[in-house]
């Protein structure tokens, strides 16, 4: 992406991003109906979802206690008064021809994310976060169209960014770190291709520098964190090509087409349909006392940052290593639960967690909920490691046998015999008898070259195959041929 | 006597004592509704036969029974916009002229519990939007007392039915005075309950801030007889209120004795036709013979209720009525080629004029740039009103004006000019844009025609006014005289 680079020097790149996450409850938003993913069609609906005339919605409290959670989390300022407001329009998954939302009184507003931009942490903004219901889906084959409404009524939690995001890198952080709170707070599994997070982009170019604003596009309909990086980059360039060509930026909706990577115009600002928003009279407003707030407050995990700054200060680990044990609730669960066993070395621990398990999990496309090697097991191999009861080297033996077995390390140390050779005379006696074996090498030694050194060490733990300890090995080899 | 003169009550301690039978009590009204109904045509559905099945299986049920409710056995009229689970609810729409509800409401549980017998769903202004029932899609129902003659609206069936004594008692809904309007045209008792006093589940909805459901029936007790049923806190509504609801029954027979009548002087105006003026005025004589006093009161905002709720009300509807589109349930055009014909015609076809008028204002109401101007401005006037009655109800228990500005008029006289039958409602508007209750009950004729009182109370003191209407039903017996008979 040469030409990308090139035009983001001339061009500041402005994107605020509107997410909508599905809570998961285990109710709808306003009707008991079950909130299930991948249900037959039109099997989870009752009178209220499907609109039946004279049904009335009434409020899930799980619902407004979860978004109150994912504000909070998001540092936002939670209104002890918020309305519901009939956003209207007609769409045939739109039972009831409006969808209940919030409009000018949302639940919470003025929140922030923090990203890691480089070395250092950026603010993303958040202007507002609201409730509302999801649409059901209509499925379009041949010349029929199907409607579903499983989904409609699901409970959901918009969140806007103020316009604080300058490329799709901070988007896709802005993102991945929203995600991850979610998933902490419980609030939502998040998940993108099951539609359970959903992002539209806003954005516009202005000259580098300027401090007056572009025209807006919105971009809609992308579902995955890949394609939102993939929409803003085309965007980038295409908005970059008008406005170099003198051009102007039509204020409009466009769509993201996966397959061709581009983007293609929805509908524009004279198309724009009037919502017609009032408040519902149907639904009371929703009241949080302070102390509401403050109980849900302090039932609250904590928090990705928190954990990556206790990680950092509290357990000595490296930034990077905080980072990436943080950016997956089940990863940070883990590794918790391994320094809970062994809490001598958190970080001998985050090394095998980053180098080794990590990778092997990667390749057997294994969530680490499911890895075979459970955190006592984990915690017990780093144990032997520190005790020296194995070495580093058979130490990843024993890893990708329990990997493979889900047997303790011990008990595989135990069977394998693979206990770590730490008795000096023993030693002595194979060195010896290496040196003896190769005499040139040892002549080569004496004349100066040191690194043959390492060759003589691989040749007893050769003999050794693998169990003796390097370190007790170094230091009689240096002693013999002093 | 025969037994479809009884009132509702008397027809429960009958039962209940087991002099009669729920059969019996049935087929009396059904006689008399065979009489009546041909003339006053009050039924979209006339559930004769399902009512008669129904009796026989109380009259086995009976003997089961430790304690009888009180609404075992009696017959009961439900408006067409009431949902009742596997029994056509229409709305006096094409649009939902064949729609069977899959669920009851509220209240036809609550009913249903006592043991009630469904008669028929009654005739209405199409969604409730009129004052006549001449905007139903199928048919005008017929005042009783002069078959010329509209029987009110939007509630009209429910009244006409009750009127002329083919059932005891009938639910109705009230947004801006469908309940009281027709009552008064009709000469019987129709109680508009505070907002969030009945459940409003299971009513299709016109204007959500404003409907409630309520009863009429020939005498004041009836009205407290089911009204002990329908009312009180429902998980359903959230709009409904848990404040707890009193035996009426008893309530109504305390004395009024130091109750204060309130006069608001802007209902009594010159512009009041004087027969109408002076018949309530008497009756408020009555009262304060019977120890309560009079004074006048203001409610200066109150003029401006009916431009207040013209702007409420539709903006509502045209939310609320979005959900017939064709594509769920109800009617759906024949021809389309896209989704947006299959929209546009759907709902040209399905809606009557009245309806298309009233989602046209309440579209505007709420677009962007107006919403400021109307419907923000209405919240506001609401607001105002609303507090006028609290000043008011400072001063005084309840407040006395006419139901409506005149008696029944003519069917046609008025269908032409909306504005005209808009203002049949200028007394009755203020009690839904303020939440209050009111009740309706006769106080006297004008040309052989009846003329409605309004009693209105304090919020969720529906007691208060029951009671008030109790005494004066007990000076001026308006229930003895039954029409078409």
């Amino acid at each position: 992406m040469e030409s990308m680079v090139m035009l983001e020097k001339e061009f500041d790149v402005v994107i605020g991003l509107e997410t909508h996450v599905q809570m998961n409850t285990n109710t709808k938003m306003f009707c008991g109906c079950k909130v299930e993913f991948g249900a037959p069609p039109n099997t989870n609906v009752c009178p209220v979802c499907l609109a039946h005339p004279g049904t009335l919605p009434v409020i899930n409290k799980k619902a407004v206690e979860y978004a109150v959670k994912a504000a909070l989390a998001l540092n936002c300022k939670i209104h002890n008064l918020s309305i519901m407001a009939r956003k209207n329009y007609f769409y045939p998954d739109l039972p009831k021809g409006y969808q209940i939302s919030q409009y000018d009184k949302p639940l919470a507003t003025d929140g922030y994310v923090e990203i890691k931009v480089g070395d250092s942490f950026k603010k993303i903004r958040i202007h507002r976060l609201h409730i509302e219901e999801d649409a059901g889906k209509t499925i379009h084959e041949g010349s029929y169209s199907y409607v579903d409404l499983n989904r409609a009524g699901t409970p959901l939690m918009e969140i806007v960014t103020e316009p604080d995001i300058s490329s799709p890198e901070e988007a896709r952080k802005y993102l991945e770190k929203l995600r991850n709170i979610m998933r902490y707070i419980g609030v939502s599994e998040a998940d993108m291709e099951k539609g359970q997070l959903r992002c539209d982009v806003n954005i516009s170019l202005k000259p580098k520098g300027s401090d007056k604003l572009g025209t807006k596009v919105e971009l809609k309909n992308i579902n995955s964190f890949r394609f939102i990086v993939k929409a803003i980059e085309y965007e980038i360039e295409r908005q970059s090509k008008l406005l170099k060509k003198g051009e102007k930026i039509i204020q409009e909706t466009r769509l993201f087409d996966p397959e061709s990577g581009k983007t293609y115009t929805m509908r524009t600002k004279e198309e724009a349909h009037d919502y017609r928003y009032f408040p519902d009279p149907d639904l009371l407003p929703i009241v949080l006392k302070d102390q509401d707030i403050e109980n849900i407050k302090k039932s609250l995990p904590e928090l990705p940052d928190q954990k990556y700054h206790r990680y950092v200060e509290t357990l000595n680990l490296p930034p990077y290593d905080a980072e990436v044990l943080t950016s997956d609730k089940n990863l940070a669960i883990y590794f918790e639960q391994v320094i809970s066993i062994f809490p001598q070395n958190p970080k001998i621990v985050s090394n095998w967690i980053l180098n080794e398990l990590l990778g092997k999990l990667n390749d057997k496309g294994i969530d680490i909920e499911n890895s075979p090697i459970t955190p006592q097991s984990f915690a017990e191999l780093i144990s032997l490691i520190v005790d020296g009861t194995i070495s580093g080297k058979i130490a990843k033996e024993v890893f990708d046998i329990a990997f493979e077995t889900g047997k303790s390390p011990k008990q595989i140390v135990e069977e394998k015999g693979l206990k770590q050779i730490s008795n000096e005379d023993e030693i002595r006696n194979i060195v010896k008898s290496v040196l003896e074996k190769h005499p040139a090498e040892v002549e080569k030694y004496k004349s100066g070259n040191e690194k043959i050194l390492g060759f003589l060490v691989g040749q007893v733990m050769k003999e050794t195959k693998g169990k003796a300890n390097p370190q007790l090995v170094n230091k009689i080899l240096r002693e013999e041929l002093a | 006597m025969s037994l479809w003169k009884k009132t509702a009550l008397e027809l429960s301690n009958l039962i209940k004592s087991k002099e009669i039978k729920p059969s019996e009590v049935v087929q009396s009204f059904i006689e008399r509704k065979r009489q009546v109904e041909p003339k006053i045509q009050a039924y979209v559905t006339d559930l004769e036969e399902f009512a008669i099945q129904m009796a026989k299986k109380l009259d086995e049920e009976i003997t089961k029974l430790e304690k009888i409710p009180d609404l075992f056995g009696i017959p009961i009229a439900i408006k067409d916009n009431i949902s009742t689970k596997g029994i056509r609810t229409t709305c006096s729409s094409k649009m939902l002229e064949n729609f069977v509800p899959i669920y009851d409401a509220t209240v036809i549980e609550r009913l249903k519990e006592q043991g009630y017998v469904i008669t028929g769903k009654t005739n209405l202004d199409e969604f409730a939007m009129g004052s006549s029932t001449e905007n139903s899609a199928f048919f005008t129902t017929k005042n009783p007392w002069d078959l010329e003659r509209v029987p009110g609206g939007s509630s009209g069936g429910s009244a006409a039915i009750v009127a002329a004594a083919a059932v005891p008692l009938s639910l109705g809904s009230d947004t801006g005075g469908s309940i009281r309007q027709p009552a008064a045209f009709c000469g019987i008792v129709g109680l508009k309950p505070t907002y969030g006093r009945v459940s409003r589940y299971g009513l299709v909805a016109f204007a959500s801030s404003l409907d409630q459901i309520g009863p009429f029936s020939r005498t004041v007790e009836d009205a407290a007889l089911i009204m002990n049923v329908i009312a009180g806190k429902d998980n359903r509504d959230s709009t409904s209120k848990d404040v707890p609801v009193p035996n009426y029954l008893e309530e109504i027979k305390k004395d009024v004795k130091g109750l204060k009548i309130g006069l608001p002087k802007e209902f009594f105006t010159d512009d009041l036709d004087p027969q109408i003026k002076d018949t309530v005025l008497n009756a408020v004589k009555q009262l304060e013979k019977e120890g309560m006093s009079v004074e006048e009161i203001s409610l200066p905002h109150a003029k401006y209720a009916i431009e207040t709720y013209y702007i409420i009300a539709p903006a509502e509807a045209s939310s609320n009525l979005a959900r017939f589109d064709g594509v769920r349930y109800g009617y759906r055009t024949k021809d389309y080629s896209d989704l947006e014909e299959m929209y546009s015609k759907t709902r040209n076809e399905g809606f009557g004029s009245e309806v298309k008028r009233r989602i046209m204002i309440g579209t505007y109401v709420l677009s962007s740039g107006y919403y400021d101007a109307y419907y923000l401005k209405a919240q506001k006037v609401r607001t105002l009103i609303y507090q006028d009655y609290v000043k008011a109800f400072e001063k005084v228990d309840v407040i006395i004006s006419p139901t409506t500005p005149d008696v029944a008029f003519k069917i046609g006289e008025k269908s032409s000019d909306p504005i005209q039958m808009y203002l049949s409602d200028i007394f009755t508007v203020s009690a839904n844009i303020a939440t209050v209750p009111a009740i309706s009950i006769p106080c006297g004729f004008k040309d052989n025609l009846p003329v409605g009182m309004q009693i209105t109370g304090k919020p969720f003191d529906e007691a208060t006014i029951l009671r008030v209407a109790y005494r004066y039903q007990n000076i001026y017996r308006f229930y003895e005289k039954i029409p078409m008979e």
